[in-house]
């Protein structure tokens, strides 16, 4: 579903990503694991087309390197930024309308299933974003992005800064997610919800893939974790 | 005193509103782009001569609904074509290319319709008193200015707050990069922002050239008050500038409306000068005089005490 072959990105005169492959099949859940600044972030942000790229990105086929990211958006492709960006001045309701490409389009998802599954946000749709604690606004942009109906969602650390409970439901939803034959790329530094709920996982060091496996094989394999996951 | 009162505040509104129509364009225009668009005013003055040119030929109503959709695709053009590009070069380079800009549509102006004011006239149908108050009559067409721009800001809050498209600018303006990460095409919605912020100038130009002349100098004559409505109201605030631009429609009407002048202040504070006096001038000035500086003054008080403006926010 989703192929990226040989990615470069620069920021500046800065070689961010010096030839990045991998894949995601469709429903699967993939990890992009790795340490601060290794260019997760980066290749995320290079697929969405909010860095250029330089190298290939093909989308369910399409090569989609050098599109706009509503182009991006449009083919299939959602991404949860790591900062989360929620529209602050905007109730839950509103963010949510937000993730609707379109007036008409249900999709998979409509925004009473998403309060049933977060009555927490069900509670304060008319409340605005800005107020939410760090766990509802995660669960806010990720389901905001679950609006639009996309194949693949790429989200970028999900549970950093948040509690454990609400680690917890992080993954059950991203379980969720997959059960209905969306694709995730998740995006983390930490191992044990990637372990927990990944199919298959990519460990990025110094801008490439230095390694790719089970989540099996790479509880196994003692020296990579140390060498590029391991702080 | 009750007639003067009346007709200053009915006066001030017309002017206020007026004014709001030409300032929520630009405030909008701001929020996206941060970059105050010298032209703005440009296009009001355009809005007036293509409404004259219309009116010539198929009569005020027609005009009225062309005048501001031709400026308004004018201007979707502009931003396309011209500061979508210059706006990879800074926000310099786009204060010089709105500046230059305004520079172009005043001499094209002058150039097609020449340099005289124009016969632009209020329809006969509203060339009537709507009311008679104390003796003095207040005209359908001031009524018809007053109606049109209510009718424009409560669709336009509308549009902004309730609709999904208002949600859309909304986000967009402030976190452009994840509204297009949604799906929608930001380049496009900024260029219909613009389109519809020139269109609402166009507007202005339109039910303001009967009643404020159509003249070349007309977009210099309203264009620095809406600057300084912007930053009193606070910039890129939709609501600010509503506030100050009946403010200052307000403050002006009512001081032209007065005949308080410097001899009272003066004769109160016992003061008295020879005619030889270098500030014997003082005895002529009174407020309609300074009327016009009002706003100027109002907003160096603003810049003193509170620099964001009225509802501003400082930038964090």
């Amino acid at each position: 579903m989703l192929e990226v072959n040989d990615l470069h990105a620069y920021y500046g005169k800065s070689h961010i990503l010096q030839g990045v492959n991998f894949n995601v099949q469709e429903g699967e859940i993939v990890s992009l694991l790795g340490r601060n600044g290794v260019g997760r972030s980066t290749t995320v942000k290079t697929i969405m087309g909010e860095v250029a790229p330089v190298g290939s990105i093909k989308f369910k086929g399409e090569e989609i390197a050098g599109k706009n990211s509503f182009e991006i958006a449009h083919l299939g492709l959602g991404y949860v930024p790591e900062n989360r960006d929620i529209f602050p001045t905007l109730t839950v309701q509103q963010n949510l309308v937000l993730g609707m490409k379109s007036n008409k389009s249900q999709g998979r998802w409509d925004i009473e299933e998403m309060f049933r599954m977060f009555p927490n946000l069900g509670e304060r749709a008319e409340v605005n974003g800005g107020v939410l604690s760090g766990g509802e606004q995660q669960m806010l942009c990720m389901c905001r992005t679950l609006m639009g109906d996309p194949d693949i969602i790429m989200i970028d650390e999900p549970t950093e800064g948040l509690a454990p409970k609400i680690v917890e439901q992080v993954a059950l939803l991203l379980q969720e997610i997959a059960s209905r034959g969306v694709a995730i790329l998740l995006v983390e530094q930490k191992l044990s919800i990637a372990l927990k709920i990944s199919h298959r996982l990519y460990v990025m060091g110094h801008g490439k893939v230095v390694y790719e496996g089970t989540p099996d094989s790479l509880l196994q394999a003692d020296d990579v974790r140390a060498e590029w996951l391991e702080v | 005193m009750l007639e003067i009162f009346i007709f200053a505040t009915l006066n001030g509104l017309v002017t206020g509103l007026l004014l709001f129509m030409l300032a929520s364009g630009l405030t909008l225009i701001f929020s996206m782009m941060g970059v105050l668009n010298f032209a703005h005013a440009s296009f009001y003055m355009l809005g007036a001569y293509f409404a004259y040119s219309v009116s010539l030929y198929f009569g005020f109503w027609m005009g009225l609904i062309f005048a501001p959709l031709i400026v308004g695709v004018l201007g979707a053009v502009v931003e396309r074509y011209g500061l979508r590009r210059v706006h990879q070069s800074g926000h310099v380079a786009e204060l010089v290319f709105t500046f230059g800009l305004a520079f172009l549509i005043e001499e094209a102006v002058q150039f097609f319709w020449g340099p005289d004011t124009k016969n632009y006239q209020a329809p006969d149908i509203l060339d009537f008193p709507l009311f008679t108050l104390f003796g003095q009559e207040f005209s359908a067409y001031r009524g018809f200015m007053i109606g049109i721009s209510l009718s424009i800001f409560i669709t336009l809050y509308h549009i902004l707050t309730r609709s999904r498209i208002g949600i859309i600018i909304q986000a967009a303006i402030t976190h452009p990069n994840t509204v297009a990460n949604l799906g929608h095409n930001v380049p496009l919605i900024f260029m219909g922002v613009f389109g519809v912020g020139t269109a609402l100038a166009g507007l202005a130009g339109v039910i303001a050239g009967p009643v404020l002349t159509t003249f070349p100098g007309m977009s210099i004559a309203l264009g620095s008050i809406v600057f300084v409505i912007v930053v009193i109201g606070g910039l890129g605030s939709l609501a600010g500038a509503f506030i100050a631009s009946l403010l200052i429609g307000l403050l002006q009407s009512y001081a032209i409306a007065s005949d308080v002048g410097m001899p009272e202040l003066l004769n109160l504070l016992g003061l008295e000068f020879e005619r030889s006096h270098p500030l014997n001038d003082l005895w002529t000035l009174n407020l309609p005089r300074i009327a016009p500086i009002l706003p100027f003054l109002l907003l160096v008080l603003v810049l003193i005490f509170r620099p964001t403006g009225l509802l501003g926010k400082r930038e964090e």
